[in-house]
Parts: C-alpha cells; sequence; structure tokens
C-alpha cells in the first residue's frame, strides 16, 4: 500500500555558469513512496509553475537507469543513498514522512555548471574521441564468430562497458577524478581480442585527455567505486594505469 | 483519394533487388566525398551509424542531439537483443525466414522490398558490432549465443545481458568519436531541430535552437537525414525517454513530407503497471522474459488472494491455452490485447487491477536461480527497485504500455522521403514493420538502415543530384528562422494558467482511451474533436516559465507538445481511415467471432501516407499499394 508524506527539499539554484549559486528550501506534501526521486521533482517543479517561480532544471531523460542523464549529488551522495542506483531509479520508498534531502549537481572543475543541477560532462565524451574505440570502418569486419571469446573473458570486459557516462564518479571523488570512467573504457576494450591492436595508443591518448581536461589523479579513495550505479570495480583504475604504464616503458 | 505513391522499387527478382540496386547506382568520386556535408539528426542506433559512416567514407558530417551528449540516444534502453539470420544455432533460420517472420509478424503491411533487404543486411551488422568490441553474449567454447523472441520459431537473437541496446549503441556511438577526433563528424550536442529549410525543393538545412543559450542556428548541407526516432510520447507515459519526441519529423511533415500509417502503434504487453497520477514514464521488461516467464490471471474474476495462494489448477495461462503453437511467445500485439481483455473481464490482479501475472517459479524449479538470474539478472533488480518486490519470490506484475510506432513519415526505397534530399532512418521511418514490430527488430532496422543502406542511397543522390549553390542567408533560411523564432515568442507569451506537463497528460489521456490497444469509429470521432479542443486551449492557456535565452526544459517541452496536439489528431484521423484490425491497429468493429484481428486486404493492403494541407486543414491521404510478389497474404495465426 502507498502511504503520503512530506519531504524537505533544500536545493542549489543557479542561473546559469557565471552566476553566484545557493540553496533554497522547498517543501512538497502529499509525495506518494512509490514515488521515484524525478517524480519528486516533477511535482516540485508543477508547483514552482503553478507559483509564478523558476522550476528547478535537471537532466533526465530514459528513467531507467540505463541513458546515464540524470545525476543529483543527494544528501552529499552521488545518486543518493541506494547502492548500484541512479537518482531517476531511486524511489521514495526509502524515505520517511518529514525527511530533509539536500540536493546539489556534480561538482567538479571539468563539470561547469549550466543551470541549477545541470552540468556540462562533455569533457567524458573528449576522452572517448581521445582514443575510446576500435577503428573500424562498417564493412571490413569478419564473420563475427570467426574469434573466439571465452565466456569469462566476455564476462569480464562487459562489466567494465557497462558504464552509462553519468559522470558520478567524478563526483564523489574528492579530486574529481574521472579515472573511474577512462578506465572502465579502457579495460573493456583491451579485455576483448578486438580492442588490444590499439591498446598502447588508446590508454595513452585517454589519459592524456583526462588530464588535459582538468579532471584531477586517483589516490585510491574508492569513492567512485562506493556511488557507481553499474557497480563498476575500481579493478578498472589498476587496469587503467597498468595499461598505461605498458605502453610509455615500451 | 490523390494519386498512387511510387516506392522506387529496383526491378528483378526479391532476392536479387538489392544486389541490382548496388550495381547500378552512380557513386559518389572518394576525392569529391569531401566536398559534401550532410546534416544527420539525432544520434541513436540509425544516426550514430549513419553519421560515423559517411564520415569513414569522407563525407563532412554535421551531427546534432538534444542529449548532452551523443550515447544517450534512447536506444540505449533496448534490453532484449538484435536479429539476424546467421543460423549459428542450426535450427532452420535463413534470410528467407527471417524475411517472412517480420513481414507476417508486421501483418502484411509492410513493403517486400525493403524488409527483405532488411533481412539480407542482419548478417552484416552482428559482424560489424563484433568488431567494435560489442560483448554479445557467448557460450563456453567462445562462440555467439542466441535466444528466441515472440513471432519466431528460431533462435535468431543476438543479445547483450539485458542491456543490447546500450552496447549497440556504445559502438556506434565509439565509432563517432573516431570521426569527430579527426574532425569529420563535427558534433553539435544540445540541439533541437525546430524547422527544415527546402530551397528550390530540396532538402538543404535546418534551423537548430541551442538548448542552453537559447541562440537560434541556421545550418546548411547537401542533405538532411532525419533519425530521430518515434512518437510513442504522444501517449504522455509510453517507453521512451522523456525527450523522445516528434517534433523534427513533424516539421518535416509540416514542410511537405508525407507521414506514414500514423496510426500503426505498438503497445509492449511487459511493461511495469501505473502506480498513481505522479507517473512520468513506464518501464518496459524486456520481452526475452517470455523464453522463461509464464503469463496468468486467476480463473476466477475478482480473485483477491496473494498469487502464491492461488493453487495452479484456479491459474488462466490465457496465452498457453489460446495459442498453444507459441504460447508465452506469441507476437507483441497479440499478448497485449489479451492482457487488456483479461483485465477487462475483471481478472486483473495487483493494487489497481490493471496487471497481469508474469510468473518464473516453474522455469526457477527447472533452471534454478542462478541461471535465470544470469538471463534476466539486471531485469529482476530493476523490477525490484521500482516495485520494491522481489521477482524470485512473487510473480511480476506487467501491463501493456506504448512502446513503439512502426508509422513514420513515408520514405521510398531509397529512404528518402517526399522531399528530396531529406532521408529517413530507423523509428522515425514507415518502412520495414507493417503494423506490428517484431521484437529485436528495432534495432537491427536502425543499425541496417545508417551502417548498410543509406551509404549507398545517399551516394546514389548526391552523384545524380545538381544542387544550386546557396548559403545561410537565403531567403529560406531567413524564412525558417523568424517562424521558429515566433513560434517560440508565441508560446511564451501566452501566460496562462496550466503547465506543459498538465497537457501533455490530458492529451495522453485521450489518445490511450480512443487511440490505444482498442479503437472503435465512434472514440475515434470523439478523439478527433478532444483533441482539437485541446490544441485551441493549450494556444490560449498554457503556462511556460522563465525565457528563451537560457536552459529550459519548459520550453522545449512546450514546442513539443504543440505538434504532439497536432500528430494525436492525425493518428485518430488514420485509424478512422483504417476500415480494418492490422497488427497493432485493432479496430472493435473488424474482429473474427472468436476475437482475432480482422484484416481487410482487399481495401487496406496499402500504405496510408498523409499530407499536410495546412493549419486546421483536413489532410489528405496518398496511397502506396503493397504488392506481395512473393509471399502470400494469410490470416497469421500463432495457435
Amino acid at each position: 500500500m502507498s502511504d503520503s508524506m512530506t519531504i524537505h527539499l533544500r536545493v542549489w539554484r543557479q542561473a546559469g555558469p557565471e552566476s553566484k549559486g545557493k540553496f533554497v528550501n522547498y517543501t512538497v506534501a502529499d509525495v506518494n513512496s512509490h514515488m521515484s526521486f524525478l517524480e519528486l521533482l516533477d511535482v516540485l517543479n508543477e508547483q514552482l509553475i503553478h507559483a509564478g517561480d523558476d522550476p528547478v532544471e535537471f537532466d533526465h531523460d530514459c528513467r531507467e537507469g540505463i541513458c546515464g542523464a540524470c545525476g543529483v549529488v543527494i544528501d552529499g551522495v552521488a545518486h543518493g543513498p541506494q547502492q548500484r542506483t541512479a537518482a531517476c531509479q531511486l524511489h521514495m520508498r526509502h524515505y520517511q514522512d518529514g525527511d530533509m534531502l539536500v540536493l546539489e549537481p556534480w561538482r567538479a572543475t571539468a563539470f561547469p555548471i549550466i543551470r541549477d543541477l545541470v552540468a556540462d560532462r562533455s569533457a567524458l565524451d573528449r576522452i572517448v574521441a581521445a582514443g575510446g574505440y576500435v577503428s573500424v570502418d562498417t564493412g571490413s569486419a569478419p564473420d563475427a564468430n570467426s574469434i573466439l571469446i571465452s565466456k569469462n573473458e566476455l564476462e569480464g570486459a562487459f562489466d567494465f562497458a557497462a558504464c552509462i557516462g553519468c559522470g558520478a564518479c567524478v563526483a564523489a571523488c574528492p579530486n574529481a577524478s574521472a579515472s573511474l570512467f577512462t578506465g572502465a573504457k579502457i579495460a573493456h576494450l583491451s579485455g576483448l581480442p578486438q580492442g588490444r591492436p590499439e591498446r598502447k595508443e588508446r590508454a595513452v591518448a585517454m589519459v592524456e585527455q583526462m588530464q588535459k581536461e582538468g579532471f584531477g589523479d586517483c589516490s585510491n579513495h574508492g569513492e567512485c567505486e562506493a556511488v557507481c550505479p553499474k557497480g563498476i570495480s575500481i579493478a578498472a583504475i589498476a587496469i587503467m594505469r597498468r595499461e598505461y604504464m605498458k605502453a610509455k616503458l615500451a | 483519394m490523390a494519386h498512387p505513391l511510387s516506392a522506387n522499387v529496383p526491378d528483378g527478382r526479391l532476392q536479387e533487388k538489392w544486389d541490382n540496386y548496388k550495381n547500378q547506382i552512380k557513386l559518389v568520386n572518394p576525392a569529391n566525398k569531401r566536398k559534401h556535408t550532410v546534416i544527420v539528426v539525432g544520434t541513436g542506433l540509425a544516426g550514430g551509424s549513419a553519421a560515423a559512416t559517411l564520415a569513414e567514407l569522407g563525407y563532412r558530417v554535421n551531427s546534432f542531439c538534444i542529449q548532452d551528449s551523443p550515447r544517450r540516444a534512447h536506444s540505449i534502453a533496448a534490453q532484449g537483443g538484435i536479429n539476424a539470420a546467421k543460423n549459428y544455432p542450426n535450427d532452420g533460420d535463413t534470410v528467407w525466414r527471417l524475411f517472412y517472420d517480420t513481414i507476417k509478424g508486421g501483418d502484411y503491411r509492410s513493403r517486400e522490398a525493403n524488409v527483405h533487404r532488411l533481412a539480407q543486411i542482419s548478417n552484416e551488422i552482428i559482424d560489424q558490432c563484433v568488431a567494435q568490441g560489442v560483448p554479445f553474449a557467448r557460450e563456453y567454447g567462445g562462440h555467439l549465443d542466441n535466444r528466441s523472441f515472440g513471432g519466431a520459431q528460431v533462435s535468431r537473437t543476438f543479445y547483450a545481458r539485458g542491456q543490447t541496446g546500450q552496447q549497440l549503441l556504445l559502438g556506434a556511438y565509439q565509432a563517432m568519436c573516431r570521426q569527430i577526433s579527426t574532425g569529420q563528424i563535427i558534433m553539435f550536442e544540445r540541439r533541437e531541430m525546430l524547422d527544415l529549410v527546402v530551397i528550390d525543393g530540396y532538402a538543404r538545412g535546418i534551423i537548430t535552437r541551442d538548448l542552453v543559450t537559447g541562440k537560434i542556428e541556421r545550418h546548411i548541407a547537401d542533405a538532411v537525414l532525419l533519425c530521430t526516432g518515434g512518437y510513442g510520447n504522444v501517449y504522455y507515459l509510453s517507453t521512451n525517454a522523456k525527450n523522445s519526441n516528434v517534433t523534427a519529423a513533424w516539421r518535416c511533415h509540416r514542410k511537405g513530407a508525407y507521414f506514414a500509417n500514423p496510426a500503426f502503434t505498438q503497445i509492449h504487453p511487459t511493461c511495469i503497471p501505473v502506480s498513481g497520477d505522479y507517473q512520468s514514464k513506464l518501464t518496459l521488461m524486456s520481452e526475452s522474459l517470455r523464453n522463461d516467464g509464464r503469463v496468468w490471471v486467476p480463473k476466477k474474476v475478482g480473485d483477491s488472494r496473494l498469487p502464491q495462494d492461488i493453487p495452479d489448477d484456479e491459474r488462466d495461462y490465457y496465452l498457453e491455452r489460446r495459442y498453444p503453437s507459441f504460447g508465452n511467445l506469441v507476437p507483441r500485439d497479440v499478448a497485449s490485447r489479451n492482457a487488456k481483455y483479461a483485465c477487462d473481464e475483471g481478472r486483473g490482479v495487483g493494487e489497481t487491477k490493471l496487471a497481469v501475472y508474469l510468473d518464473f517459479r516453474e522455469s526457477i524449479d527447472r533452471l534454478g536461480k542462478n541461471k535465470i538470474s544470469e538471463r534476466y539478472g539486471n531485469l529482476f533488480e530493476m523490477y525490484e527497485r521500482i516495485t520494491g518486490e522481489n521477482p524470485y519470490e512473487v510473480p511480476m506484475r506487467i501491463y501493456p504500455a506504448v512502446h513503439y510506432t512502426m508509422g513514420g513519415l513515408w520514405v521510398d526505397y531509397e529512404l528518402q522521403s517526399t522531399i528530396p534530399g531529406l532521408f529517413v532512418l530507423g523509428e522515425a521511418n514507415f518502412s520495414d514493420h507493417g503494423a506490428n514490430r517484431l521484437g529485436a527488430s528495432a534495432l537491427m532496422q536502425g543499425l541496417a538502415d545508417g551502417y548498410f543502406v543509406i551509404p549507398y542511397t545517399l551516394g546514389n543522390y548526391i552523384a545524380s543530384t545538381k544542387l544550386t549553390d546557396a548559403d545561410t542567408s537565403h531567403a529560406a533560411f531567413v524564412e525558417a528562422e523568424t517562424a521558429a523564432t515566433e513560434k517560440l515568442d508565441r508560446l511564451l507569451s501566452i501566460q496562462g494558467t496550466k503547465t506543459v506537463t498538465e497537457y501533455h497528460r490530458d492529451l495522453g489521456r485521450i489518445m490511450w482511451d480512443n487511440v490505444g490497444m482498442s479503437r472503435t469509429a465512434e472514440g475515434l470521432e470523439t478523439a478527433v474533436g478532444l483533441i482539437s479542443t485541446l490544441r485551441e486551449e493549450f494556444w490560449e492557456n498554457v503556462r511556460i516559465p522563465g525565457e528563451k535565452t537560457h536552459y529550459n526544459k519548459n520550453l522545449e517541452f512546450a514546442g513539443r507538445v504543440a505538434d504532439f496536439l497536432e500528430l494525436g489528431e492525425l493518428m485518430a484521423r488514420d485509424a478512422l481511415m483504417r476500415n480494418e484490425s492490422a497488427g497493432g491497429h485493432f479496430r472493435e468493429e473488424y474482429q473474427t467471432e472468436d476475437g482475432e484481428a480482422q484484416r481487410n486486404d482487399e481495401d487496406f493492403a496499402f500504405v496510408g501516407a498523409w499530407e499536410y494541407t495546412g493549419q486546421n486543414q483536413d489532410p489528405k491521404v496518398h496511397q502506396e499499394y503493397l504488392d506481395f510478389e512473393n509471399v502470400q497474404l494469410t490470416t497469421r495465426s500463432y495457435k
């Protein structure tokens, strides 16, 4: 059965990249426990529009935890309290009547704020563009079964390929490092035979692009792994370092 | 009725048409390709694969997406898989059989030549994706694994856990990134296409709005590729992402592109049921679950016992009962309609009684929890997150939801719309799925169009068309930009009392009630009236906060809802025109004695392509007759 709650929100409001931001308090009554966290923001925004205020902007799209568009720091934790769950998949049944939630955008030098809870994560795309691919033109592929891949090898690479590019790892890291994101792509592709011919160039180019974008370095806090909605292991960072070292030494 | 449309299907036997076409087309010299610019709108499977491939060939590509990154298009949410006729399992699959199943699954309302080409290309797609590093599921011996999907009796579906769409899209996205890094693709993120620019009858550019700064921009090219997905969000609640919309396609329609079969929408049988009014979207549970899950409702009306307390002989496994040969794997339209009937009879389950059970108990007993978890683990987790219930312990509750739209802009064999130079790919076109799409066919079509069809057909267009010199100061650009700006200003000036979401929800209710799983002439006529009244009210009373010069989601959505309010009416008119039941379009007046859809091949074996004739003018329908030279039209039977 669904219960109705009152939820208090303390939300970061910022008009634009150059503006000074501040926290503003709101209250939403009649919150249904089956509601998703983003639906709570929808209800808040309808309330604000009717009152003549500007709604809180936030990125969202699939609301199924797979597109990686959403991302809010809830009470100091990227994507909120539920492990392995993107903010869109967090439901209000985990909260109680009268709770106060503090909402902030991803905060990192490499992620300028666009408005309210919306951050510019295009730096992540530039890291992928630096080498996060296999160079194979359409039409030149051999038969799909011509290269066998053991189930274990495949599943291992898949665990890293599952990254949704949301940037929570950056938001959670005290150094605002993108090492888990970058490492996951390097580990995915170097973990499969198709990705190995370019592994050296890829590792060097992606790591250097990450540094150029203003992300910090990894100092093994492990916060990234803890907040990752896809549970990507910090082993990705070890693989990234190994791939980078091997490429540089060779 | 106006004159019939010709699809420009090449001559020859069905199996040879695509080769004949490729043998005869004009080619663009490699050195000349770089002199041509192509606009690609949308970065899903169709747009991403097209942009990457055209850039590899040497064209200059300008790519646009409304999301903050090309990696987020809604193709990413496709769970189940992608079909191909590889026949790796040696269970009797062939290109012909994939073609035949797709034509039959579409209830004989698609074009033979397109569907056959799709089946022919299917195998190359798998090869390409594996080479990109897409981690398709494998057997212990290292070979690729397959599973079966609705509407087929062979295992031809390749899958990557429950996130096939994500992995395929990341493959296409990474191929795009490779071209972005060399400057061959210029990527424009957070841009919404607001209009098509037509010069001397040819599509030559687009008008976009930068969603961050609000700046209106002009972009010119030699051709425009629309890869903007489907229009399921006209129902407000659907499995589509919140940003999925019809605006780009609709504005091309207003500029002269015909819109084909808008009434052909797919209601997916296995979605998580609605829980309340605040509901913002619906979540699909992959059809692959029907491989191992059994669908049932209590035999007794109003049985409110918990599912575990209802003994087997008091359960009605209605799909297995009514369709013994396909059982739980009947096509989507059939499964959805039967769920609706069960609930209409008062045998629905759960709090709202608008749900049926999808039960894994028997499979877990037979295969073990580990095997089920390996196959569907992430789906079970997702279900539990949303509902708070553990599907390993209690059956899932599911209900149909709007999922995919088979209709879309009309295209010929070359994927060209009725506006020369405007090509439409993927879900945005109407071409390959007829009145009903089979599972695992959408990913196949999106990638076929982008990787393997458009590189040929676009080349032929560019090589055989002489365009006039023009730049973005041309009157057509000025006019289109002015119109786009005026529309935004008008929306912002209304400052009424109802929000964009409230209007969207109202429209959705009209559509679901009258243009949903089961339609009648009376309901459709009611819908036409209600939508037109709602549209008038919207333009007088919508309240949009903020300005056009900053990030403003409500303003974006207002433009999209305005277009949905026009499309919804066209869908109702199309459904009203089609006096038959076919696939996802079920008219209650046209059914057999035992409640199955009754097609009318005599009068309706055609594509209905609608021409826009002006604001508040009745649209005009054109027909493309479907010639079935290779398959015999039969009544679909899954019994």
